[in-house]
């Protein structure tokens, strides 16, 4: 094992293995990222050299700003007119802000991007000279000599464009933001670094846990690799036992706690009400969702918690109702606040609806709706409203939204045919 | 001239005028079919046409590529883009 390392004291590239070097940069000073991340450690943008008997290959570059790292970083191993290849695994300019300057000193290298990517880096390098490049998918391959490079096209984690590169005879997988981590460190690899675990994790969170489906899919074509190092564009190089990085992932794409109902469908109602209208309401679609088979349904006062372990069981729950009252034309923050976490999860193709109480105007609900269709629930059941107190009548009108919501969940609705002008 | 297009994920069948899109009639019935650019771009609203495949426009030379970009098989199609010219049943994939 290395005696000290420090990617401070110079500009120099630092080896990885025997044909791969780091020639990234550093970003200690960095708070926040993306508007949506901070970060208590700064970062780092990750970019990798390597060198195979026929030619260089450059995986990923840096952060316009840090351009200058990264290329004196490059010029300590390789010399430009050796770039045979460029990888780009994302597009994000954090990770392509130095490639028109690169290209301009390696005209002759060959760019790699996914095949999602091509617009995209058309729309990122808009003044540049027609640019020419390689669309890739997994399983296609660009060889080097002696050294190999296969794609895994690991869409949405976290642009539709992402890509792992996996070096085959090394055992180094080029993960690009996938195992990543706002954390800067300047001994670089994992064995070495403080504890970056919070960051890794709260990176998951933030980045990748919204989609969750694409993260199952990407671990099947991940998980049977054989790793040595997991190379990924920020934070870490996670050199020592790779695979745990691997199985956190699984572990935080699968659901925690096992929940009891076996195959039944789960429907969560969440409601707010201030005098106990709305509430009214949520307890009559409760006993109503109850009646169908198969369907458990769980009842919360939104006054009574916080907003993210609610968040919790949305991700885990096949739908969701939202009871709010109109106040002062919209509805309340706290609902809000819950619509606005839900980034956060993954919502498409989950059942929504909405309901609530109101004086005068009642906009809650529409705007419930279309939220909920904005976070791409599907809205099927009209929503609905009552007007202050709910009569006997419309009380038997909630619970028979929450049996349409109910059969809904289960698949048993009745076949239903309309007109398109009777559509609102 | 009418059609009829029908929606499986929720069990709904609409009576259109001939040459709507899908995508004007699926977010009013709430389907699970889910959009994003809405310009034939991103694939997002890609949908399976379960029946009726033959009463939907050609598609156009922009929305073939997209369709081709996300291997696509022939049973699918982009909500923003196809039109509905006869009966049509469609899922969210
Ligand atoms: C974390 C993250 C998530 C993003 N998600 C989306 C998205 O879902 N859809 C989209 O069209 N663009 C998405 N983008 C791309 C940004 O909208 C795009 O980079 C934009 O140019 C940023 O504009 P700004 O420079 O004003 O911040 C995302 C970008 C980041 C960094
Ligand atoms: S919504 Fe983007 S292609 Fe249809
Ligand atoms: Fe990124
Ligand atoms: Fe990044």
């Amino acid at each position: 094992m290395d005696a000290v390392i420090n990617a401070a004291t110079n500009r120099e590239a630092i080896q990885v293995a025997e044909r791969v070097h780091w020639v990234g940069a550093l970003d200690p000073q960095l708070r926040t990222f993306d508007l949506i991340l901070q970060t208590a450690n700064g970062t780092t943008y990750n970019a990798y050299l390597l060198r195979g008997s026929e030619g260089v290959a450059v995986i990923d570059t840096v952060k316009e700003e840090f351009a200058d790292e990264f290329f004196t970083r490059l010029e300590s191993v390789a010399d430009y007119s050796e770039i045979k290849v460029i990888v780009l695994n994302h597009l994000e300019p954090d990770h392509t802000g130095a490639l028109p300057t690169l290209l301009q000193r390696a005209p002759q290298a060959q760019v790699y991007i996914s095949y999602k990517a091509p617009k995209m880096l058309k729309a990122l390098l808009k003044d540049e000279q027609t640019l020419q490049f390689n669309p890739v998918n997994t399983g296609d391959e660009i060889s080097l000599g002696d050294r190999t490079l296969r794609f895994i096209h690991t869409p949405y984690l976290h642009w539709p464009d992402t890509q792992c590169a996996y070096l085959p005879e090394d055992y180094i997988l080029f993960s690009g933001d996938v195992f990543g981590c706002h954390f800067c460190d300047t001994r670089l690899f994992n064995d070495l670094c403080g504890d970056f675990r919070f960051s890794f994790e709260y990176y998951y969170a933030h980045i990748m846990r919204p989609f969750r489906k694409y993260v199952l899919e990407a671990l099947q074509h991940i998980e049977p690799l054989e790793l040595e190092i997991i190379a990924p564009s920020h934070g870490p190089i996670l050199r020592d036992r790779p695979n745990s990085y691997v199985q956190r992932f699984r572990e935080l794409a699968t659901s925690k706690l096992p929940i009891e109902q076996g195959s039944d469908k789960t429907l969560l109602i969440f409601y707010l009400s201030s005098y106990g209208n709305t509430a009214k309401m949520a307890q009559a679609v409760c006993s109503g969702a109850e009646t169908v088979a198969n369907v458990r349904v769980s009842l919360y006062d939104l006054a009574g918690g916080e907003v993210e372990p609610f968040v919790n069981l949305v991700e885990e729950a096949d739908g969701i109702a939202l009871g709010s009252p109109t106040i002062n034309g919209d509805a309340t923050k706290p609902i809000w606040d819950l619509l606005s976490s839900m980034v956060m999860i993954e919502t498409q193709g989950k059942l929504g609806a909405a309901f609530g109480s109101y004086g005068w105007s009642g906009e809650a609900v529409d705007m419930l709706e279309s939220r909920l269709r904005g976070l791409k629930f599907k809205v099927p059941v009209p929503g609905f409203r009552v007007k202050l107190i709910p009569t006997e009548e419309e009380l038997q009108q909630c619970h028979d939204f929450g049996v349409q919501l109910g059969k809904v969940l289960t698949g048993k609705t009745t076949h239903k045919v309309i007109d398109f002008e009777d559509l609102v | 001239m009418k059609a009829q297009l029908t929606f499986a994920d929720i069990d709904v069948s609409v009576n259109v005028p001939a040459g709507i899109r899908v995508i004007d009639v699926s977010e009013k019935v709430g389907s699970g079919i889910v959009y994003g650019c809405r310009e034939g771009d991103c694939g997002t609203c890609m949908m399976e046409v379960l029946e009726g495949m033959e009463n939907l426009n050609t598609p156009s030379v922009l929305e073939d590529k997209i369709l081709r970009e996300n291997m696509a098989g022939k049973r699918f199609r982009l909500a923003c883009q196809a039109q509905v010219i006869g009966d049509v049943t469609v899922n969210p994939i």
